[in-house]
């Protein structure tokens, strides 16, 4: 019953985060004299409605999906991880490097190849993060962000030097194409959904059962709560936090190697845009929960899918996304302050309201 | 009409009934106390007062007018002051960075120097010395517990809470608070006092109010010469049984074992200097002393959270120098530490969680890396059971369990490990009489089930009724190993104060 209930309020949460997100949007869109109901009706229809648009939402959603499992798992440690970028761009050399490189596999061992490459880059990428924490006390919010630096300019690099596609008719900086054998397969016929949205459910569920079930999960959460609990248990909080960097590195690796394999296949500059600080949002939104990662990952894609739509039929910028989804956050974060009282509200108790006596 | 008057208030948690119809009246000046077993409904009553939580009915008058609290503000502003069960400091910052948050002055400018000035003179005042530019993690408990009061009485309150404040204090510090309690009641103030020490209320209350099982139970001026007895019954609600079955110890082959053990607290002071002793199976070791002579570190070498300088340890005929927490857990030791919100529990995590804590990683909790909730609901039903932990669920997170019943469940957690080696630091801290009782008991039932047993508390009674032998602490030394028959108040006191033969100690 309590377990229900706190579950209940975190979903509360944000919906009330997004329902106040809208509100303020749509207030600022009047303003700038756009009609927000129809930029609303446009962004909905464009993202759910129809095969098409479905499964473009879920296309966009996958990569968040592992960029918030990213940000979750770190962040159930006790360690904020800003280095889903960083570690998603290092995931992705890794995956390309295998899925350019090596010929001749057959596609049941090449695309796991591929894959488990990206995973294992982004984590050892992780890794640095939670060594250097363990190793000099470095703060891990200035270590993932100057790796991020480090890992998008050495993919800005290598596109542009060594692993550049010369033949290509445009002199583009980017690398070879995947080969075929390493081609994530579809798996809906005309639409671009990808296997990669089986491997994001797949994820989900094990990061559940990893939490909630193994001993390494326990041993994480405790050392994120409560640190000097963990050692009197005995538990090694360096060892178990550099375990949850890694882990966090593989699965923004996955993501950076799964948008590689099934959609962009072929590295190049910039290519992840804001997919690693969405992760952020998703996992915020998402309360750190599986089950939230999941939904809010959803709406984030179909945000960002809708939000085409929107600009094309009714003229409305596709920045606004952008901030709704700031706004979105802003409310999440900044849920102590309302959503006790309002939550509580909803719930009948039995309260016989004192009558105030002014002196 | 009462300067203070609380009438029927209810307060609920979910199920939970912490407080149902409870009444109290308290005049000004006194000294009042709450009296209650563990889960009575004190803390959740005096929360009330300060405006933490709002009650679900019932009204507040102060000086015959209804007072509003809408939150902690409120009862600030009007003279209430609260010292709580668990210290509400910030570890990291100075006293006078915690003394004045949340106060409201100038909103623009803050004048340190000047409120540390008033904040000196304000405990100069009361007697007390505490540095206003020192970090408070570096401060001793009795320290923090100065401060708290301090912070509580720079609000300028009149009435002051004063939530087991002696719990984690020693005796000589527990004498510094009556001192400094009564010169605030003759200097008008108001103090409402809880504890589970019936002679300190002998000692220092006018009058008491007691709470059972949320309810009042009668209200009664506390007389000199009153009988301990009756108010033990009172709250309790039938005859208790306050004897401990103890026979003579039977000790058996050696369990723990240290020789020559020096280590050094981490401002680089040596603060164990040089300390031998063994307990054997079967037997009780009290180690007493006051606090800050290096029984906090002594434990913390022994059960692997803290590296020794030199020295030897071992347990069970192994050596366990250096070795660390898991493999000295794992050689059939429980560790109870000296702060049980910091280091024994995880709040925010339910009661089955925190089970476990201790051993997550062995049979039958865990399988292959796996965890079976089952057992450790199977497991934590059973604790509760035994040790009577007061609880609506084992999936209630324990930051919402009363200070007591916490540490019902942590000693409970221990105990049913059937350790070969029990480190029991306060076993019995913030228990109400009859849960002390039956957690010696327990501890005893352990020692003749063949644990050996290493205890530390600042309780001269505790530790003088339960240990079959005592060692004496004072500045990292072992000053003596006395035997049970042979320990006396005085012997002890003066040994703790570092005198031997006759003579001071050098320190
Ligand atoms: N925040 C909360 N949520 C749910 N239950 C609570 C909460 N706070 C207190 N309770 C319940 O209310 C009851 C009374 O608790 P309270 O802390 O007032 O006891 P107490 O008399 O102070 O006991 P102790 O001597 O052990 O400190 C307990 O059963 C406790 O579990
Ligand atoms: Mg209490």
């Amino acid at each position: 019953m309590k377990r229900i209930c706190a579950k209940a309020s975190g979903f509360f949460t944000a919906a009330v985060s997004i329902l106040l997100a809208c509100v303020i949007t749509g207030i600022l869109m009047y303003g700038m004299g756009y009609n927000p109901l129809d930029a609303y009706y446009q962004l909905f229809f464009g993202a759910v409605v129809g095969l098409s648009a479905l499964s473009e939402s879920v296309v966009k959603m996958v990569p968040l999906v592992f960029t918030g499992l990213s940000f979750a798992i770190a962040k159930r440690s006790g360690l904020v991880n800003l280095g889903a970028t960083g570690q998603l761009y290092i995931g992705a050399l890794c995956t390309t490097v295998v899925g350019v490189y090596v010929t001749g596999l057959p596609a049941a061992l090449h695309i796991p190849l591929a894959l488990a490459a990206g995973c294992a880059g982004g984590a050892a990428y992780g890794a640095v993060v939670g060594f250097l924490k363990n190793r000099f006390q470095a703060n891990e919010l200035i270590t993932t962000i100057m790796l991020n630096e480090i890992a998008t300019e050495l993919v800005n690099c290598l596109v542009d030097g060594p692993m550049k596609d010369l033949d290509a008719l445009t002199k583009f900086p980017q690398s070879k194409a995947i080969l075929d054998s390493a081609v994530l397969p579809k798996i809906l016929t005309g639409t671009r959904l990808h296997a990669g949205f089986l491997l994001a459910l797949l994820a989900v569920a094990l990061y559940g059962v990893f939490m909630k079930r193994t001993k390494w999960g326990y041993e994480l959460r405790v050392v994120g709560m409560n640190p000097s609990a963990a050692r009197t248990a005995g538990m090694s909080v360096q060892r178990t936090q550099l375990l949850a960097m890694l882990l966090a590195g593989g699965f923004a690796g996955l993501a950076g190697s799964i948008e590689m394999l099934a959609i962009q296949k072929r590295l190049m500059q910039s290519f992840a845009g804001n997919l690693g600080f969405d992760g952020i949002a998703v996992a915020l939104l998402g309360g750190n929960q599986p089950l939230g990662i999941l939904l809010s990952a959803f709406l984030f894609g179909m945000m960002s899918n809708g939000s085409n739509k929107m600009q094309m039929l009714s003229n409305v910028p596709s920045a606004v996304i952008y901030l709704m989804q700031g706004l979105i956050i802003l409310f999440v974060v900044g849920r102590y302050l309302y959503s006790k009282k309002l939550w509580e509200g909803l719930i009948p108790q039995r309260k016989s309201r004192r009558e105030e006596v002014r002196p | 009409m009462a300067f203070l008057e609380m009438r029927h208030i209810r307060k609920t948690f979910g199920s939970t009934v912490a407080n149902d119809d409870v009444s109290l009246s308290v005049e000004r000046g006194e000294i009042h106390a709450l009296l209650g077993e563990n889960g009575a409904g004190k803390s959740t009553l005096m929360n009330i007062l300060y405006g933490m939580y709002p009650a679900d009915s019932g009204e507040i008058l102060l000086n015959g007018r209804q007072l509003h609290l809408a939150g902690t503000k409120d009862a600030i502003a009007n003279g209430i002051g609260m010292v709580h069960q668990h210290f509400m400091l910030i570890p990291e910052q100075t006293v006078i960075e915690n003394v004045i948050l949340g106060n409201r002055g100038n909103p623009f400018v803050l004048n340190l120097k000047e409120q540390a000035r008033r904040f000196t003179e304000l405990a100069a005042k009361y007697g007390m010395e505490v540095d206003p530019w020192c970090r408070v993690d570096q401060l001793s408990v009795g320290q923090q517990q100065r401060l708290e009061i301090l912070k509580a009485l720079y609000k300028n309150a009149e009435i002051l809470i004063l939530d087991e404040p002696t719990a984690v204090l020693t005796p000589q510090e527990v004498q510094g608070l009556f001192r400094m309690m009564r010169q605030l009641t003759d200097s008008g103030c108001t103090i409402l006092f809880i504890t589970h020490k019936l002679p300190e209320i002998m000692d220092v209350c006018t009058r008491c109010t007691i709470l059972r099982q949320g309810r009042t139970v009668c209200s009664m001026p506390i007389l000199p010469g009153a009988d301990q007895h009756e108010l033990a019954v009172r709250m309790v609600g039938q005859e208790v049984e306050l004897a401990l079955h103890k026979q003579a110890a039977h000790p058996g082959e050696e369990v723990l074992r240290v020789t020559g053990l020096h280590c050094a607290r981490s401002d680089g002071v040596e603060a164990v200097r040089g300390v031998d002793f063994s307990v054997r199976s079967g037997e009780i070791v009290g180690i007493c002393g006051v606090d800050g002579n290096g029984q906090s570190e002594l434990i913390r070498c022994i059960t692997g959270l803290l590296r020794p300088s030199a020295g030897e340890i071992s347990i069970c005929g192994t050596d366990c120098s250096g070795a660390g927490v898991k493999r000295i857990l794992r050689q059939g030791v429980s560790h109870i530490p000296e702060d049980r919100l910091k280091m024994a529990v995880v709040k925010e995590m339910d009661l089955c969680e925190n089970m476990i804590l201790m051993h997550y990683d062995q049979e039958p909790v865990c399988r292959h890396g796996f965890l079976s909730w089952r057992a450790a609901r199977l497991q934590g039903e059973k604790i509760c059971r035994t040790y009577q932990v007061r609880m609506s669920s084992l999936t209630q997170a324990v930051q919402e369990l009363s200070g007591g019943n916490q540490q019902k469940l942590v000693v409970g957690r221990e105990l049913a490990q059937d350790p070969k080696l029990l480190i029991a630091v306060h076993p019995s801290r913030g228990l109400d009489i009859g849960a002390t009782k039956y957690i010696q008991n327990s501890i005893i039932a352990a020692r003749d089930r063949g644990a050996a047993v290493l205890m530390v508390s600042t309780e001269l009674e505790e530790v003088m009724e339960l240990s079959d032998r005592i060692l004496v602490m004072f500045n990292g030394c072992i000053m003596a190993d006395i035997r049970q028959a042979d320990a006396t108040r005085e012997k002890l006191g003066a040994l703790m104060a570092g005198i031997k033969g006759g003579q001071t100690c050098g320190s």
